[in-house]
């Protein structure tokens, strides 16, 4: 069949899988998956050694707030690998020292929005009615709101700290696991194990987290892994406006704002913090991706 | 079709309600005051903090404060704190701005993330499907303000393109075409670093549900009936999958809002994004309230129109 063109074949189904084959095998076999991990991996290093370290009073390269004014705006040599900024300082340990901050504030944040997201989700799938109604218009009305806009609003009032950023960006990003985590519920809800589980009398909250949320696991999995970079761009942004972790903390996104006044003469301060937060988010994303195709059944 | 659109509206006034209640007492009840002064400057009389007072309904209980604002914002009397004008004049200085660069970047997302889309999933499963498909979500991670510096330092530095506001300033052109499209360069370019994300969530949406449809039994049926594999894929597993195109409309509009604030301020283009950031660092809370209040209807009517729009092009569709 050389004759037929080779596009209007129709895409060949994968090989049957072995029976005993899971998930995660099926994950170490994907190269974008293992290279996302690794990726991730190293930021996690590179950001908890620096931390230690810093907590030890030692840094590396250099101190991240030292200023050097004799050496300010210096394009990347040896002896800075990335440059010095306006006040001389090293760009390379300022970055190294906002990893932690960036990938802290992903994490909590995240996870703050999941354990929400969750608990609306379950009680709004498994209830349901004027419960399930109340807390999807809930739902609707946050919806309605520029997420970036509220976020902004919510922290210009109550003080850009770490703490109420994290927390902010928590309290807005929760709604779609909401959503996702209900709309699971309302299948699991009508299978036959959690009719069993109801029928033999157990209490909702059981029959919630021990029957119905394990099984709700993957697709909530890949939210979170890709609810962090999600996260980590939000305070790049917000940073970037002036409201993010305020100096001399260095995060990635205020690494930029600052450089945003020597745009035209110093790329080093704009292309390196800005490559940081894109590599990272990236990775998240491509290994979120990665785990719902391997954990998608209907292959 | 009428009792749809007619229940759908009563759902919007309530939500509206609600978020007129949520923006006006989040910043009521936030620390801190609108006065444009210090709260303990002595060089302010008493009289003229009172006087301040009452022209903002500020010495009435909160309550009160919440109705009377809502009334002067239906009226139109609702003024600014800043510089006391009416708060939808100061919106509707700014409003066309946002829209067009708004449907310019949602136009971009729609096409070419049909097109991506579609392009992606004939080659599903393919080493080009896994490029495309890394190529989709790089986009989604770029820092939009990252990008637009990125295009700034290109253009304006090696280009020595003018690329802030709306027009060029201190040009002569020499006829009204060449103005129009210094004009429409001006949004072309935020416009395209606003849509970079919204191309790339399209193309997956649009990809994912062509696969979705060409599992299909009536996919199995139209090739069981020796149907070119052309028309298959475009006849009947894609008009099947054009749905999340007008859904995600909907979907888009809030993200773009937010994100055009960052946009509109590094290219200094005078839209609403920019206008409620400024409102936000100057506490103006009737303008702020006035933003949320419009941004949301806007956004609830966009939602019912992709809704009505969805039941038109698909007629088993059914309102109810």
């Amino acid at each position: 069949m050389k004759s037929a063109p080779a596009q209007s074949q129709p895409p060949s189904p994968p090989p049957p899988a072995p029976a005993e084959e899971t998930p995660l095998h099926r994950l170490r076999r994907d190269p974008v998956a293992v290279g996302a991990s690794c990726v991730i991996a190293i930021f996690f290093l590179v950001a908890a050694t620096t931390a230690l370290c810093a907590l030890l009073g030692i840094h590396f390269p250099y101190d991240p707030n030292a200023t050097d004014l004799a050496a300010k705006l210096q394009p990347p040599t040896w002896a800075h690998p990335l440059g010095t900024d306006n006040l001389g300082r090293d760009v390379l340990s300022r970055m190294l020292n906002g990893s932690y901050i960036s990938l802290t504030v992903g994490f909590v944040a995240m996870a703050v929005s999941l354990a929400i997201g969750i608990g609306v989700g379950a009680v709004s799938g498994y209830f349901g009615g004027w419960v399930d109604n109340v807390l999807m218009r809930v739902v609707d009305a946050l919806l309605c709101f520029p997420s970036f806009f509220l976020i902004l609003t919510a922290v210009a009032l109550l003080g850009p700290d770490i703490r109420i950023i994290i927390l902010v960006i928590g309290l807005v990003g929760w709604t779609g696991t909401a959503r996702l985590v209900r709309a699971e519920f309302l299948t699991l809800r009508e299978t036959e194990y959690v009719r069993a589980a109801r029928a033999l009398g157990q209490r909702a909250w059981r029959v919630i987290f021990r029957h119905i949320l394990p099984n709700a696991f993957a697709p909530i999995f890949v939210t979170a892994v890709v609810g962090i970079p999600d996260a980590i761009l939000v305070e790049a942004g917000l940073s970037f406006i002036g409201l993010g972790v305020q100096p001399p903390q260095a995060t990635w996104g205020n690494i930029i704002t600052d450089g945003r006044t020597y745009l035209l003469d110093a790329w080093w301060l704009i292309v390196f913090p800005g490559l940081a937060i894109f590599i990272a988010a990236l990775a998240f994303y491509l290994l979120g991706d990665a785990i719902r195709k391997a954990s998608d059944t209907r292959r | 079709m009428f009792a749809f659109v007619i229940r759908r509206l009563g759902i919007a006034a309530v939500l509206l309600f609600v978020i007129s209640l949520v923006s006006f007492f989040m910043f009521t009840l936030a620390p801190g005051s609108p006065y444009p002064w210090g709260e303990l400057n002595p060089k302010i009389s008493p009289q003229v903090k009172e006087a301040f007072r009452k022209k903002f309904h500020l010495d009435r209980p909160v309550w009160e404060q919440y109705a009377l604002n809502m009334r002067d914002l239906f009226t139109g009397r609702l003024k600014s704190i800043k510089d006391e004008r009416p708060v939808l004049e100061r919106i509707g200085e700014r409003l066309p701005a946002t829209v067009i660069l708004n449907i310019y970047a949602i136009s971009l997302s729609m096409i070419f993330g049909l097109l991506w889309g579609v392009w992606a999933a004939r080659r599903a499963g393919t080493p080009a499907d896994t490029v495309s498909s890394v190529a989709a979500l790089g986009l989604i991670a770029l820092p939009g303000f990252w990008v637009a510096y990125l295009v700034l330092i290109g253009l304006v530095k090696y280009a020595g393109v003018p690329v802030l506001g709306t027009q060029s300033y201190g040009v002569e052109f020499p006829n009204l075409l060449s103005a129009m499209l210094d004009r429409v360069w001006h949004i072309v370019l935020p416009g395209t670093i606003l849509a970079l994300g919204g191309i790339a969530v399209e193309s997956r949406y649009i990809r994912a549900t062509v696969l979705e449809a060409l599992k299909e039994n009536y996919i199995r049926t139209a090739r069981a009936k020796g149907l070119p594999e052309e028309d298959v894929f475009y006849k009947h597993a894609l008009r099947n999958a054009i749905r999340p195109l007008i859904t995600g409309i909907g979907s888009l509009l809030p993200a773009l809002v937010g994100g055009s604030l960052i946009i509109e301020t590094i290219f200094a283009y005078p839209g609403m994004g920019r206008l409620g950031y400024e409102a936000v660092l100057e506490r103006d809370y009737p303008t702020l309230l006035a933003i949320n209040f419009i941004v949301a209807a806007l956004i609830l009517l966009g939602n019912l129109l992709a809704d009505v729009l969805y039941a038109v092009v698909d007629p088993r569709v059914r309102l109810e």
